[in-house]
């Protein structure tokens, strides 16, 4: 029945506060539980012989201002609060979670994920140690909980006026404001004990123009785990500028000719070749599962020595960065691909346990409401040697891509996708026509393969990309330099 | 069910906040509650079992509009929420259009009509439930020396919701569900693992499907060994009815409401007109019965009606809640498709591939977009070659490029072969000239 909805009386109200002062008691008060009440929850959830079991506490708090018509003229606020409790037996997963943290809700739901044993209790908790974070990739100056719409506003209004400006041919423009800011206290059976705040602003427009009754539309965001500096003048200008480009070249765009064919892939963004090619498919539940196109091949050269991919929770403020997963693993740096050679899988503690390896801090969630799987953070490519001209030199007839909607890969069957919003034709050795909207398809031990040159002009994107898997979606990045993949099949009539 | 207590507090959230401020306000109470269970090969891999609530509170403050939500229900945080919520909106500008519906929109009467809970729903086992997800991987787990691995999955959830609003409306719904899948990977050419999945979705554990997912889902999987792509060319596509909704959606953005008031659609001042094949009746009734999707009132407590979305061709309406429509000024419709299907398919799946000369048969959709506002799409595809109605090899890594009222004006024919395990219960349907890119 509805154990969610209990009213309880008396219970405290959740306060905000600043960053600033947060410590382990802070958040322990802030969750409403003490140490001996952790103590006696984890002891529930190892009552049936798991090996190992956590407790994640989240409270998050989300806020979101819209500009339409002109005006700003909606906004919209919604707080996220509960506790999951996971115990794992070998490789198996019990998990429940509960909206209400009183220690009775806690211990029901500690009850239900301690079903996947089915013996007698035998691992004891160990002694509760707080560890700290090593490192804040995400420290904040002002906290988004204490800035306001009337803060926030002008910076939609100055991007929607901004659009404006630049182009007569603009006939709408939304823009939108996001934040989100998240409480997190971790507990684990081994007695580690953190905590973890992280703030996350978005900004983004959409504008519309119409030509001589054509219609074509264009968009530019940013995300970063920053505070509410991460508004700012600048990035009304950059966001402004980018939409009106990108909606303008649209209409000059033409879809080219479809096949296989060499594709240059531009700085920054393209990194969607190396999260939808290999990324995906070197998460390591899938190799644990044998179903990975790349099962077999760790420790095997995949592709040519001068490349290395990395993927990395520590690059400060990335939409990607994170100072612990969401299992108490620290925030780090993995060489996925070092010097063309497949170094490691991305790990959460079930597969590293499964492979007798570390884990890598990829086991992330959406929420509390669900379990830790592997997950990528920032992934991209270390710079070549080349220079992006002599790529596209080399190219006699192909397109050279660098503005990116979407992705999909299939991990068994190795085939990825990824949506091209803009870019141009190739001929001979010379960028030529913009093209646009167009699907490009590919094989990820092949097109790892097939990638001839590497450029030295990595660049991150810092757009809002967010990865689906599995029903939950996390936040990540990718970046790359630019590089030569010599065939893959681009759509066109 | 929603709880008596559940109900007085959404009343008391919805007079605290007009006491506030608020000169009209609307407030959903949602709660519901899932367990779920994942096998692989033949283990228990995960357990889960949860229940949730949310509160959503709509406010509309002095011609100014906020929506916040939360599922902390205790009354003092519920107090300062809504008063912060009201000081937000009241720093927004004016919008006129944002009000309440026309109380005369309203559904009034009673959901159970419709029969969309499973009285048994709480009388289920987990031992049962277990049972038949461990089943639905056993039908296949050892009896193919290419299958690499099985999961399997039981999942089912019951949502309730109670919505009011402050000019007249009280409405109640209650849904279950009930979901077995199967997925399996094989061993291909080299180190190629094509997967494959099927899976039941019903709103009655009676209605489930207790048999056959794994058996299907390693046929499909199995199918698609030695994929391959071919020559691009201009050819018949026939789509699977399981993945038509990815060329349909970008039809339903196009007709809903905030897309034409954006002027960001290609189907913008069409209403009237044949924009696609006159073969293409595509017809919305969320009244139908016991059928996924259905409902009696939408999410701002507007009644229902089944409606013509195209006919023969003709376009006949948008998606217009009531915010566009104040916006527009006409009447709204609803802000969403609930329950889609077509009308006039007489073919098998097994006919509509013989009826193919050269083609392709898409079993599946990989990633890919459409621009919504010029209908240009596209898509990664997966499936077979057909030649004089047989199918000849498995095809993949290709994509399909083109317009997509271009492509539903090729729409040829219609299958009968509707997928009931969804809300939009699409049939297989055959397109002619399409234009595929392989090699």
């Amino acid at each position: 029945m509805l154990a969610g909805a209990a009213l309880i009386p008396g219970a405290a109200i959740l306060e905000s506060f600043s960053p600033k002062a947060l410590t382990l008691q802070w958040v322990l008060d802030h969750f409403k539980v003490t140490e001996s009440d952790l103590r006696k929850i984890m002891a529930i959830a190892l009552e049936n012989g798991g090996d190992y079991a956590d407790i994640f506490f989240e409270h998050t708090l989300d806020n979101m201002l819209v500009l339409r018509d002109g005006k700003v003229n909606s906004t919209s606020s919604n707080i996220d609060f509960g506790v999951g409790i996971r115990v794992i037996k070998g490789d198996q997963t019990g998990y429940a979670y509960t909206e209400n943290v009183t220690l009775l809700d806690m211990i029901k739901a500690a009850r239900t994920a301690a079903k996947i044993a089915n013996g007698m209790a035998g691992v004891k908790a160990s002694v509760i140690k707080e560890y700290t974070l090593k490192k804040n990739y995400y420290s904040v100056i002002s906290s988004w909980e204490e800035t306001g719409v009337k803060l926030k506003k002008p910076f939609l209004e100055k991007i929607n006026d901004r659009i404006f400006s630049l182009d007569k041919r603009v006939s709408r423009v939304i823009v939108s404001q996001t934040d989100t800011t998240s409480y997190i206290l971790f507990f684990n059976s081994d007695g580690v004990m953190m905590h973890d705040y992280r703030p996350m602003g978005t900004l983004g427009a959409t504008c519309i123009m119409e030509q001589n009754g054509q219609i074509e539309n264009g968009r530019s965001a940013r995300s970063f785990r920053m505070g509410a500096e991460f508004l700012t003048d600048d990035l009304v200008e950059t966001i402004s500028q980018e939409t009106v480009k990108q909606t303008a070249l649209m209409f000059e765009a033409i879809k080219p000719k479809g096949g296989e064919m060499p594709v240059v892939m531009g700085a920054g963004g393209s990194g969607i070749l190396l999260h939808e090619a290999i990324g995906h498919a070197f998460e390591a539940d899938f190799n644990r599962k044998n179903t990975s196109i790349f099962s077999d091949k760790l420790g095997k050269k995949v592709c040519d020595s001068s490349i290395s991919v990395l993927d990395d929770g520590t690059i400060p403020f990335n939409r990607g960065a994170v100072n612990m997963d969401d299992e108490g693993v620290l925030g780090q740096k993995t060489y996925i691909i070092k010097d063309g050679i497949l170094n490691s899988y991305l790990h959460d503690r079930i597969s590293a346990k499964h492979y007798g390896v570390a884990p890598t801090g990829n086991g992330r969630r959406q929420s509390f409401r669900f379990t830790p799987i592997p997950r990528m953070r920032a992934t991209y490519m270390e710079n070549g040697s080349a220079h992006e001209e002599d790529l596209i030199a080399s190219v006699k007839n192909g397109i050279y891509v660098d503005n990116f909607t979407n992705g999909q890969v299939q991990i068994g069957a190795g085939d990825f996708t990824f949506f091209v919003k803009s870019g141009r034709l190739i001929e001979n050795g010379k960028l030529s026509h913009p093209i646009k909207d167009i699907n490009i398809i590919g094989n990820g031990p092949k097109a790892l393969a097939d990638i001839t040159m590497v450029a030295n002009n990595y660049k991150m994107d810092n757009g809002t990309w967010t990865c689906g898997k599995d029903g939950q979606s996390c936040p990540v990045t990718c970046g790359m330099p630019s590089v030569l993949v010599s065939k893959l099949t681009v759509g066109g009539e | 069910m929603i709880t008596k207590e559940q109900k007085e507090l959404a009343r008391w959230a919805m007079q605290y906040a007009l006491k506030k401020g608020c000169q009209q306000c609307r407030v959903g109470i949602y709660s519901g509650s899932e367990t779920s269970f994942e096998v692989r090969d033949t283990q228990l891999d995960k357990l889960q079992q949860a229940t949730e609530n949310q509160m959503v509170i709509y406010l509309f403050v002095d011609g100014r509009y906020g929506s916040i939500s939360t599922n902390r229900m205790e009354r003092r945080e519920l107090e300062k929420f809504i008063s912060d919520g009201i000081t937000s909106v009241r720093f927004l500008a004016e919008d006129p259009a944002r009000k309440l519906p026309d109380p005369s929109l309203y559904f009034s009467g009673s959901e159970a009509s419709l029969a969309l809970y499973d009285p048994n729903f709480g009388s289920i086992s987990a031992d049962e439930k277990l049972k038949l997800a461990k089943a639905a991987a056993a039908e296949i787990y050892g009896q193919d020396s290419r299958l690499i691995s099985v999961s399997s999955g039981y999942g089912d959830n019951e949502s309730f919701a109670y919505i009011i609003a402050s000019n007249g409306f009280e409405g109640e719904s209650a849904t279950s569900s009930f979901g077995v899948s199967v997925s399996a990977s094989v061993k291909a050419d080299g180190d190629a693992r094509p997967e494959s999945y099927w899976y039941d979705e019903t709103l009655t554990w009676a209605d489930l499907q207790k048999q056959g997912v794994g058996k299907k889902a390693l046929e499909r999987a199995l199918r698609k060994i030695g994929q391959k792509k071919i020559q691009s060319g201009k050819f018949q596509m026939l789509v699977e009815n399981t993945a038509v909704r990815t060329i349909i959606s970008p039809i339903i953005s196009a007709i809903n409401g905030s897309s034409i008031q954006q002027k960001n659609s290609f189907l913008l001042d069409k209403i009237g007109q044949k924009v696609v094949s006159e073969k293409m009746t595509l017809i919305d009734n969320p009244l139908m019965p016991k059928a996924l999707g259905a409902k009696c009132f939408d999410r701002e407590g507007i009644a229902t009606k089944k409606r013509n979305v195209f006919e023969n061709g003709v376009l006949k309406t948008y998606y217009i809640d009531s915010y566009i429509a104040n916006k527009l000024n006409v009447a709204p419709t609803t802000g969403s498709p609930s329950l889609l299907y077509f009308d006039n398919g007489s073919y098998s799946q097994q006919e509509l591939i013989g009826k193919m000369t050269k083609g392709i048969f898409v079993t599946g959709f990989n990633g890919g977009n459409c621009n919504s506002s010029t209908g240009n799409f596209s898509y990664g595809i997966e499936g077979f070659l057909v030649e004089n109605g047989e199918l000849k090899q498995p095809v993949s890594e290709m994509n399909i490029t083109g317009n997509m009222l271009g492509m539903w004006s090729n729409l040829a024919e219609i299958g009968n072969d509707a997928l009931k395990s969804s809300s939009w219960q699409l049939p297989s349907l055959l397109f002619d000239a399409v234009d595929f890119s392989g090699l």
